[in-house]
């Protein structure tokens, strides 16, 4: 192998909703490699920060991740067109999602974090277990790859305002299905509060959580301890690094209070970055 | 000049270099190399060689100096040391070869880093670097070689996978390199060099010098292949499959962090992180580049090695008032004395005997202030140093926006938990007999992630000595 071969060009890329967009990118490396689960980390120019995104699916030669605008870099992802190529991939990063027989399942997807769950669904359908997907957004335009899941025993999609599936949000949606079914094991995968709030039902239901930490990372490798959490057991409370400990982690003993404080970390430096990068480029007509 | 003295290095004044990131040693310039040159007694017994951890000819390369010949002195210091333009700038000179020169008895000891920068800095202005550096070859691998050149052919064949960049990685794989041996670099960061590119501060240690020896490295036709976390992207199994021999030089890596109350507060900083941020990502040029870092007005710095001061001088740059809080004496301080020196002159402020207890936040999750507890020096410890012991009621806070912790780092389980047939030992470091080979008989390992956080010089020595050990497998 050598760096050309890894030549990250962008081959397919579609829009998937307002500031959500899909883009299958070349590397044969992390097309092979890549298991449920597991991120890279991009680089979108020379002088870009380093941001972590999920492997939603990947084909021997290529991988595919789903991007939602956020900020700057995001938002610069997005503007990129087939045939242009990433500074830096590096990847896959991360330990794999537990992917085993564990009986019934439940998946809850939630925005972007619909993307993440898609391979870990697969792969738990095809380890045998019987599936129930929750996927949610706000309208049915957000409710993305919703035709991607018909693998699925059972598919519960919700829209906050009823404009497809349940109306209500995911969370409400797993408390109903809590009640009718029993399930070995739940993984929840979406926004910080999202997975807070369903780690409190888990915990209610004494029912194991895996939940996908989207901690500010940088090189994703162990070395620099910035996307360090607390997880908290019973009687011991430990630092654990996202990069390498996780992504995955049992919802039920994650010290949500201090992770998403943490998530607000740079809040004014990047709205700064942001106002200065659309000053400079104008209207993101590409969202 | 008396014979005692040094000749001064000329330096950037505290003012200037306070506010920016240059290098703050400005080298010496011919003339002034050639003094210092000739202050040094050319000991038939050099005890300064004997400081030096891969035992260069000091006498040697300094009497070529003398005589104006830099070619032939480049040539020397290049045989003993494939990063001497590096080793020059940031070895600790005074624990080492300095440290043991016989001046030291009636003055001050030859300026021997400055002037190994000076040759390793003219031979890449004279264009000469390359051409020496692929005829050098170390001593050890020319013996091995020497009557039997056949072997020499056999090796050409070989392939062997360095993991990590660093000053082990690099070293290991331009030994094998020059001697034609197929060498693949695979690095898990965007930039090769390890704790020299993400560690160590462009005014110590500018970026170029670095990627000069990496380019040197292309020229030797090894391949540098970066991007690649060797354990997920490539995994041990493969390696062994497809390569003859495998180096490991992952460094050690992981920040330890005090564990105090506070430690997931914004604004506590491992020093790796902030020194990342800052050297790495160019963090310090926010917005320009798109990594943020919190700046901070008031930062404390926790420890008293290298990567302490560096910390604390980054900071200082980026236009805060710091202090640096450690729980010994100056004396006992393990970073480059240099640097305190430094660090001293651009306004650092020193708590010694002084260790943080809890850190403060507000109700936002930041942090306000840092309290901490007087200490004293008890009985020594196993280190033979006096170990720290804490002063009952002597808490007190520092107000700060900003905390950098710089307490040393731990193995790094990233690549080893992929790897468990890897012999390592209670603290998680990889064993290895004197020529790196590990209890896998192909892979053999060097540099921090095998001693713990240790030195350049000696993650270069091991690279060296792995090397040698390398040629032995592939040829017998
Ligand atoms: C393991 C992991 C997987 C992820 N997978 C996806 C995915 O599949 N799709 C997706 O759209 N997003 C994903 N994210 C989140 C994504 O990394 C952030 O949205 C992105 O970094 C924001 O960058 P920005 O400059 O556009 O926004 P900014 O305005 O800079 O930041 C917006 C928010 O994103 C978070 N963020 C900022 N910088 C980083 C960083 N370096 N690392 C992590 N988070 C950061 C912060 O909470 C911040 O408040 C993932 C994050 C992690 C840790
Ligand atoms: C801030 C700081 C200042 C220092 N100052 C000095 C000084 O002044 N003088 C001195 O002599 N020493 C100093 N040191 C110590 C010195 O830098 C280290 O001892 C030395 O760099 C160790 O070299 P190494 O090759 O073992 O590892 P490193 O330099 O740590 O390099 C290891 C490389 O391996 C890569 N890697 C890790 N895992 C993988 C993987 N799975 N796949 C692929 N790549 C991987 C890493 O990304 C990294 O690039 C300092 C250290 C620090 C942190
Ligand atoms: S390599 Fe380091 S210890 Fe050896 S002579 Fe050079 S500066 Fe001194
Ligand atoms: S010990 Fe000092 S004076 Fe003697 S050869 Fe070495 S550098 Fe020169
Ligand atoms: S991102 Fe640096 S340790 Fe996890
Ligand atoms: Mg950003």
């Amino acid at each position: 192998m050598n760096q050309e071969e890894l030549n990250n060009v962008i081959l397919r890329k579609r829009k998937l909703a307002y500031g959500v967009h899909d883009v299958w990118i070349k590397n044969d490396l992390i097309g092979r490699q890549a298991k449920p689960g597991q991120f890279v980390i991009v680089r979108i120019s020379e002088k870009g920060e380093r941001i972590p995104l999920t492997i939603a699916e990947s084909n021997g030669e290529a991988f595919r991740i789903v991007v939602k605008a956020v900020g700057k870099s995001t938002y610069e992802l997005c503007s990129l067109n087939e045939g242009d190529i990433l500074y830096d991939v590096v990847g896959p990063l991360g330990k794999p999602s537990e992917i085993k027989y564990h009986g019934n399942v439940l998946i809850i997807g939630g925005g972007v974090g619909i993307a993440a769950i898609l391979p870990i669904a697969k792969a738990l359908k095809s380890a045998g277990n019987n599936i129930t997907v929750i996927i949610g957004a706000r309208t049915i335009q957000d409710l993305i790859l919703r035709d991607e899941f018909t693998f699925a025993d059972k598919l519960l999609p919700t829209t906050d305002d009823g404009s497809f599936g349940y109306k209500g949000n995911v969370i409400d949606a797993m408390k109903i299905e809590l009640e009718k079914e029993n399930y070995n094991v739940i993984w929840s995968i979406g926004p910080a509060i999202m997975m807070k709030l369903s780690s409190e039902i888990a915990t209610k239901y004494n029912i194991p959580i895996w939940v996908s930490l989207n901690s500010i990372m940088i090189d994703g490798t162990g070395m620099c301890g910035g996307c360090r959490t607390v997880i908290k057991t019973d009687n011991s409370e430990k630092i654990q690094y996202v990069c390498v400990d996780g992504p995955e982690f049992d919802g039920r003993y994650v010290d949500w209070d201090s992770f998403i404080k943490r998530l607000n970390q740079y809040k004014e430096q990047e709205k700064l970055a942001l106002e200065r990068y659309l000053k400079e480029v104008g209207e993101p007509t590409w969202l | 000049m008396a014979v005692k003295d040094r000749v001064p290095v000329p330096e950037l004044e505290p003012s200037v270099r306070k506010g920016n990131f240059l290098e703050v040693s400005q080298g010496y310039t011919f003339e002034l190399a050639h003094q210092e040159a000739q202050r040094c007694l050319q000991c038939k017994v050099p005890t300064c060689v004997s400081g030096c951890p891969v035992g260069i000819d000091i006498p040697g390369f300094i009497k070529e100096i003398v005589k104006g010949n830099l070619k032939k002195s480049y040539e020397i210091l290049k045989s003993y040391n494939y990063l001497p333009a590096i080793c020059g700038r940031v070895c600790p000179q005074e624990v080492q070869c300095e440290g043991a020169c016989v001046l030291n008895k009636i003055g001050k000891p030859i300026n021997i880093g400055a002037l190994e920068r000076f040759v390793a800095d003219f031979a890449s202005q004279e264009g000469f670097e390359d051409e020496v550096g692929r005829l050098s070859f170390s001593e050890g691998i020319s013996k091995e070689l020497g009557n039997a050149p056949r072997k020499l052919t056999d090796l050409r064949s070989k392939k062997v996978a360095v993991v990590g960049s660093g000053p082990a990685g690099l070293t290991a794989a331009s030994e094998l390199g020059k001697l034609g041996v197929q060498v693949h670099v695979y690095e898990a960061l965007h930039e090769f060099g390890g704790v020299l590119v993400y560690g160590i501060p462009e005014f110590r240690l500018p970026k170029e010098i670095v990627k000069r020896e990496v380019l040197q490295l292309e020229t030797l036709g090894v391949e540098l292949i970066k991007n690649i976390p060797v354990g997920y992207a490539i995994h041990p199994k493969e390696l062994l499959e497809k390569y003859d021999a495998v180096f490991i030089g992952v460094g050690a890596g992981t920040p330890k962090f005090m564990g105090i109350p506070g430690s997931e507060l914004n604004g506590v900083y491992s020093a790796n992180e902030f020194l990342t941020r800052v050297n790495l990502m160019k963090a310090y040029k926010f917005p320009e580049y798109d990594t943020p870092i919190k700046v901070g007005k008031r930062v404390v710095v926790v420890g008293g090695g290298n990567t302490a001061m560096d910390a604390a001088r980054s900071a200082l740059r980026l236009g805060a008032q710091v202090t640096v809080v450690y729980r010994r004496t100056e004396a006992e301080m393990p970073a480059r004395r240099a640097e305190i020196h430094h660090a001293k002159e651009e306004g650092i402020e020193f708590l010694f005997l002084t260790n943080p207890v809890r850190y403060i936040g507000n109700e936002t999750g930041k942090l306000v202030g840092v309290e901490c507890i007087r200490m004293e020096l008890g009985e020594p410890d196993e280190s033979g140093r006096r170990r720290p012991v804490p002063v009952a009621n002597s808490n007190f806070v520092i107000e700060a926006d900003v905390v950098i912790e710089a307490i040393g780092t731990e193995s790094n389980r990233f690549l080893l938990n992929q790897f468990p047939d890897l012999k390592t030992n209670k603290y998680g470091y990889i064993v290895t007999n004197e020529y790196g080979q590990t209890s896998i008989p192909k892979v053999f390992a060097g540099g921090d992630i095998v001693t713990g956080s240790a030195t350049v010089i000696l993650a270069m020595g091991a690279g060296k000595k792995a090397a040698e050990g390398i040629v032995k497998f592939l040829v017998y």
